[in-house]
């Protein structure tokens, strides 16, 4: 079933090629700097490195606006978006695959009840702005010293050619690697949490996690659009819309690529933050609406003739149109899949206060006998979805409560049977003898949630523990502990 | 591969330089051949003649083979369409400087001793404008500062050449002692230098807006 379920994100991933590549490679191509041949298998290339190298950045932040937890249920999100673009694109409106997903995602939330994390949601939007205006700022900065330079220098025609297609070739480049980075999560992100892989070696060397064989798959998804389709999308871009010289494009592009880039890269972020500023949200955002932002930039420098403030407009309004249509259809389409044609869109998530939570919130900082109190006639009373959990919490222990969110992370129920069946399913080549043995040990137990069976292995022993300052191997851990539960509830569902 | 592009592109380059020497030269020329059959000097106006001829041929060789190659390896595509036009506007420049002196040579022209002084002054401000031409050309190809300067002065000869050959027929028309077909023969020549200067103002005009197409 995998594969079917996967296509619609390929579905969504080829029409991010065939569109967003032009974004990146449409001017150098329309105005024959650039052959569309050489085009099309730089910026392939360069994505899929992007989609693979650089891409959990940006789908750790759609992950937490609703973590997707059934394959069918992520299908139909990443179909919902794909048809929104696509009738988006068909109404000549400007449209974004991020603001799609993002939409299909809080649709997903309202149809199964989970809950959107407003400061998520509010952290993407407000990139969604200033994805443009930061695009516009960079292309600013880089125009003014490059024509300073370009007058200053007294460069050959031929000279000046050479150097603009070169450039053009490497922002296009910069730009693809940026796009696969940022732009991956659209595509791929939905499937991470529902997708049954675990870590790849190749010649000892190389390894692929579960998350970064899908982005390659995803790549591959976005190569496949920008050959089969991009170039008739690059010829009315390039030519059509907006008329850039071949250095107004380098500028643009890299602009465009400069603001993908700052949205997706962990290196970045990790950086600002080293050095005392401020984290920088690592959210998808709108390869087109940066290239937009770029263009009006340079325009508003040389005098803001010739800008296209109907364009503008169609772009503040999609702000609110793509995501709300997303939603809309996600809703719909869940409802449909679901209730007639059977399958299962979400999984129920449950949240009960068992005795072994009641236990916990006593150690929570900030909680007292009066939690418990407040908290007395929700005991092991069971609530059907987040949603409801949570506001019943909210009336108990105020809406502002430090202690909602610690106590819903405790009381999600995900209750599994360890079996010898489901030992038996585990690849062997992945997790170390140690590991594997400790898990041996546990056949026959039941857990009712996730974090006691977490704290089971490490009781048990050193090889499941977290070790300090060792990013890698922690990093390492969570992956495995990912695997390791997918596979043992798969099996024991 | 890089260093193939730069080593074409280098040829190239060296090819317009030579183009644009062609047309320089063709302009003097003009200037030492009028000068040489004001002074009857026939044998020397013979060689310059033979000269100027050698240069259109290969002038036309010239831009010839750079149009192929721009359209060849696509390069210049933004602007390769008025650099294109550039060329073949200035070779015509060269041509109209080539069939002036050709016309000296068949026509045989028989201006008075008094407008001989007018007469290398006219040719010389037509080959300024010429010679400003070829320098803002070369600005131009190099995004140099100095464009403006030279552009300014193709107007300034053109301008110039313009009195002189005004003043130049008035004073032929008012003459008694040349005959009206006399008159008419040697305005047509007055004329045709003059228009010398007219077409590298052309250019200049449009070079004007090639520059403003080429800024950023």
């Amino acid at each position: 079933m995998l594969p079917v379920f996967l296509s619609s994100g390929l579905f969504l991933g080829w029409s991010l090629g065939a569109n967003d590549a032009s974004n990146v490679f449409g001017t150098a191509v329309a105005s024959r700097m650039v052959k569309f041949r050489t085009a099309a298998i730089i910026c392939s290339v360069f994505v899929i490195i992007g989609a693979v190298a650089g891409g959990s950045g940006a789908s750790h932040t759609l992950g937490k606006l609703g973590a997707v937890n059934a394959l069918a249920g992520a299908f139909m999100v990443a179909l919902s978006a794909a048809l929104t673009v696509y009738l988006m694109t068909v109404a000549r409106y400007p449209v974004s695959t991020s603001q799609a997903i993002v939409g299909a995602i809080v649709g997903w939330n309202l149809f199964t009840g989970s809950i959107t994390d407003p400061a998520s949601l509010s952290k993407i939007m407000m990139t969604w702005v200033a994805c443009p205006a930061l695009s516009a700022i960079f292309a600013v900065s880089m125009y003014i010293p490059i024509a300073y330079a370009i007058k200053r220098l007294s460069l050959h025609i031929l000279t000046l050619d050479t150097m603009t297609r070169w450039g053009l070739i490497l922002a296009g480049a910069f730009g693809s690697y940026a796009l696969g980075a940022n732009n991956i999560a659209n595509v791929m992100g939905v499937f991470v949490p529902v997708a049954p892989f675990h870590d790849i070696t190749f010649f000892d060397t190389i390894t692929l996690s579960p998350e970064q064989q899908l982005f390659f798959l995803g790549g591959l998804a976005i190569a496949t659009g920008v050959f089969t389709y991009s170039r008739q999308v690059m010829m009315t871009v390039g030519a059509g819309i907006v008329r850039l010289s071949p250095i107004a494009a380098f500028i643009v592009v890299t602009a465009h690529s400069l603001v993908l880039f700052v949205f997706s890269s962990q290196e970045l972020s990790n950086f600002l933050h080293s050095v005392g500023l401020p984290r920088i949200p690592l959210v998808p955002v709108s390869s087109s609406q940066a290239i937009v932002g770029a263009v009006i930039g340079v325009g508003l420098l040389k005098g803001g003739g010739g800008i296209r403030w109907r364009t503008l407009g169609g772009i503040a309004s999609s702000w609110v149109t793509t995501p709300i249509m997303a939603s809309v259809v996600c809703f719909v389409s869940l409802f449909f899949l679901q209730n007639v044609f059977n399958q299962q869109t979400y999984r129920p998530v449950e949240y009960e206060l068992t005795p072994m939570v009641w236990e916990r919130i006593a150690t929570l900082p900030g909680a007292s006998e009066a939690t418990h109190e407040a908290l007395d006639d929700m005991w092991i009373e069971r609530y059907p979805n987040a949603q409801e959990f949570k506001t019943a919490l909210e009336n108990r222990l105020g809406e502002t409560s430090p202690l909602v969110p610690l106590i819903m992370e405790y009381a999600e129920l995900d209750a599994f049977r360890i079996t010898t069946k489901a030992v038996n399913k585990i690849d062997r080549n992945y997790l170390t003898d140690e590991e594997m043995d400790i898990v041996e040990t546990l056949v026959g137990q039941a857990f009712t949630h996730r974090w006691r069976f977490v704290e089971v292995l490490e009781e048990s022993s050193e090889a499941w523990r977290p070790k300090k300052g060792d990013d890698e191997f922690n990093k390492e851990r969570k992956r495995k502990l990912k695997y390791l539960f997918d596979t043992l509830r798969a099996a024991s569902e | 591969m890089a260093f193939g592009i730069l080593k074409k592109q280098l040829g190239l380059q060296k090819q317009l330089d030579e183009f644009l020497n062609q047309v320089s030269e063709a302009s003097l020329l003009l200037r030492q051949g009028v000068d040489l059959f004001l002074s009857e000097r026939e044998s020397a106006f013979d060689e310059k003649l033979e000269q100027i001829t050698q240069i259109e041929h290969r002038g036309d060789d010239m831009r010839r083979a750079i149009e192929k190659k721009l359209y060849i390896k696509t390069l210049i595509p933004e602007s390769r369409g008025d650099v294109l036009q550039l060329l073949e506007r200035l070779d015509s420049l060269l041509d109209s400087c080539k069939a002036m002196l050709w016309q000296f040579k068949i026509e045989l022209p028989d201006f008075p001793e008094e407008v001989h002084g007018e007469l290398r002054d006219l040719t010389s401000h037509s080959v300024e404008s010429v010679e400003a031409i070829v320098r803002s050309t070369r600005a131009f190809l190099r995004t140099s500062p100095e464009f403006a300067d030279h552009i300014h002065k193709v107007s300034y000869w053109e301008t110039e050449s313009d009195k002189v050959s005004t003043r130049m027929m008035m004073a032929l028309f008012r003459r008694e002692d040349l005959s009206l077909c006399h008159k008419a023969q040697l305005k047509d020549f007055i004329r045709r230098i003059s228009r010398i200067a007219d077409k590298a103002e052309d250019v200049a005009d449009r070079l004007s807006i090639y520059a403003i197409k080429r800024m950023l």
